[in-house]
């Protein structure tokens, strides 16, 4: 007989409840925070949504995307699109309540994380029959055409970017997408057609030899990491009231696989922790700027060398 | 037809210098497996040598333009063994993605020293070799020294390698490698030695095709590595991973494509064509032009 599950489980909607709650709180406070902190915590908020998003891709699933920047790229887009196109018209001339902004709002999430699950279904279809390296370099050249083709068109401002989103996006926001990110991942990998994902990141020959059709496994784990990774590109547009085509190049996509990797590939905590530390430590290295990108590009490889598993990674990868 | 001609020409001078970079990139990868993204790096490092070398030699001069060269292919083949020494050889029997990361984290940390030691500014790359150039006659063809220069040494260097990796032992042991690493220790190869002589074999390359390179395009910065090493990884790929012959054409092919559409109103597109032409063959003939397609075995 197998042994009872000790530990206090919770229904996972309640805690998504309860986190939601909190963020609410948190950011009725928000005034009374120092505006400085308050803005690095939005930008490790925003972080921490890509790289449980791509946790899904790159650690559940075991599939390496090295695109995850242009998904980011896409919502982005998408989200500023609906609220400069969209907002003048249905909120007036006044810019509306809070309440109708923040509506507003969520439709432009929504928009932006759509558009990049539907950027990752094109991406994902013809490139997820290939395996590991080649998959990187594959999903590393679709963020590059997402990039250059953005760059391209005019009505998007072209290699100019965007300027001028509202600035919607606040700590609720952040902490919100965050909670529902971890939400969704951790239910879905913990189902039983989660155990799906698992076995493709464990053995795909044998995944497939039991039946399991591992294609459609990845192509939903990218998806759904595209949706997140695009809904946090809306978030990150309307923070910085400015994209361009450029933030959202190939360093980007590495900087959320290093968090991937640092917190250890498929687990959650891990890599939420992994996120914070990497968007705090350039700000606290900021008095000896001239060497922290030395700093940082030394620890990368020190920490592969001497902490191949990720710096908080302590079971079986690959478990949740 | 004229403007075909330059534009071919150009294309086939470029793709020349892909060709040498991407074929540090496929000797490693069939020995090691793993992408080198460092690789791009010590590109840059090479073209920054010969404008140190450039600094204390004539301009102009044969003599001159060489030993920059050799100088820049010595400095980058000790600095690839050392970089396969420090932070590849403990990695060696870590998953690939480990690898894989170890790599961006020396590309990251060459590219920030760069940045550090010689400023991020571009500097004007100087003229080493001599500069001629020629009008053929009746077809209005402009053929410059430079790009005869990059095709002559990119055939010279291919043939070499071709001459060291068939013929040699030290070639017999890198092919015995890329095709079972542990029985080529077991018949007595030494893994170390071999896999280190890879690294200085392609860093060389790598630092001919970052003179080479900077004496066509003179401005040279510590960033400038990284799109020309991406599309080289895109020609190595396309060529079939692995294959010698292969990263040659398809450094061709890439970019005598670059130039042309470069030349027409796609121009802004240019970066994206590597990578729609790698989507395109990976998803035909997913082992590239000429590589073989290799069945995985339980």
């Amino acid at each position: 007989m197998a042994a009872p599950d000790r530990r206090i489980s919770l229904h996972p909607a309640l805690v998504l409840a309860g986190a939601l709650l909190a963020a609410g709180l948190v950011s009725h406070f928000s005034d009374h925070y120092n505006p400085y902190y308050l803005d690095v915590a939005l930008g490790a908020g925003i972080n921490v949504i890509l790289a449980v998003s791509l946790n899904l891709v790159n650690g559940y699933t075991g599939q390496f995307s090295l695109g995850h920047a242009g998904f980011m790229a896409t919502g982005a887009y998408a989200a500023a699109a609906v609220t400069m196109l969209l907002g003048p018209s249905l909120l007036g001339a006044d810019g509306g309540t809070p309440w109708q902004q923040n509506l507003l709002f969520l439709g432009a999430l929504a928009a932006g994380g759509l558009a990049a699950a539907v950027a990752g279904l094109l991406v994902g279809l013809p490139s997820l029959r290939l395996r590991g390296d080649y998959l990187a370099i594959v999903t590393l050249g679709f963020g590059e055409i997402i990039r250059v083709i953005l760059q391209n068109v005019d009505a998007l401002g072209g290699a100019m970017g965007l300027n001028g989103i509202p600035a919607y996006t606040d700590l609720f926001w952040v902490l919100a997408v965050g909670a529902l990110t971890v939400f969704v991942v951790q239910c879905l990998v913990r189902s039983t057609y989660g155990r799906g994902f698992l076995a493709t990141h464990d053995d795909e020959i044998a995944a497939e030899a039991i039946g399991l059709r591992t294609t459609r496994y990845k192509i939903v784990a990218f998806v759904v990491g595209a949706f997140f990774a695009g809904v946090a590109g809306g978030l990150f547009g309307h923070l910085k009231q400015t994209i361009s085509p450029s933030g959202f190049d190939f360093t980007k996509s590495i900087e959320i696989v290093v968090m991937v990797i640092l917190g250890g590939m498929g687990n959650t905590l891990g890599v939420i922790l992994a996120a914070i530390l990497l968007t705090v430590l350039p700000e606290v290295l900021r008095p000896v700027a001239e060497y922290r990108m030395i700093a940082y590009s030394l620890l990368l490889v020190i920490l592969m060398l001497v902490r191949p598993q990720g710096l908080f990674q302590f079971r079986r990868p690959g478990r949740p | 037809m004229s403007e075909f001609l330059q534009q071919l020409l150009n294309g086939i001078s470029l793709g020349a210098i892909f060709a040498l970079i991407a074929l540090g990139y496929t000797m490693v990868y069939g020995v090691l497996r793993f992408i080198n993204f460092a690789h791009c790096d010590v590109f840059m490092v090479g073209a920054y040598v010969g404008y140190f070398v450039g600094q204390h030699v004539p301009e102009h001069t044969w003599w001159g333009g060489l030993t920059a060269l050799a100088v820049a292919m010595l400095v980058c083949a000790v600095l690839g063994v050392l970089i396969e020494r420090f932070a590849y050889r403990p990695l060696r029997s870590a998953p690939t993605l480990n690898v894989l990361i170890a790599a961006i984290g020396v590309s990251l940390l060459l590219e920030n020293l760069g940045q550090h030691f010689f400023s991020a500014t571009p500097r004007p790359f100087p003229e080493l070799f001599p500069v001629y150039s020629w009008e053929i006659p009746h077809t209005g063809l402009l053929l410059y020294s430079n790009q005869v220069l990059v095709i002559v040494f990119t055939v010279f260097l291919l043939f070499a390698l071709r001459f060291i990796v068939m013929r040699t032992r030290i070639g017999i042991a890198m092919r015995a490698l890329s095709l079972n690493r542990q029985a080529a220790a077991l018949v007595g190869i030494n893994n170390d030695l071999v896999i280190a002589a890879t690294f200085a074999l392609g860093s060389a390359l790598a630092a001919a095709g970052g003179i080479l390179y900077a004496v066509n395009y003179p401005s040279i910065d510590p960033l400038m590595g990284v799109m020309p090493g991406l599309k080289a990884f895109v020609a190595a790929v396309v060529g079939g991973i692995g294959s010698i012959p292969g990263a040659a054409l398809g450094g061709l092919l890439l970019g005598v494509v670059e130039t042309f559409v470069n030349g027409s109103e796609w121009s802004t597109y240019k970066d994206a064509i590597a990578f729609g032409l790698l989507i395109l063959i990976l998803i035909f003939r997913p082992a590239g032009l000429l590589g073989r397609n290799v069945r995985e075995k339980v």
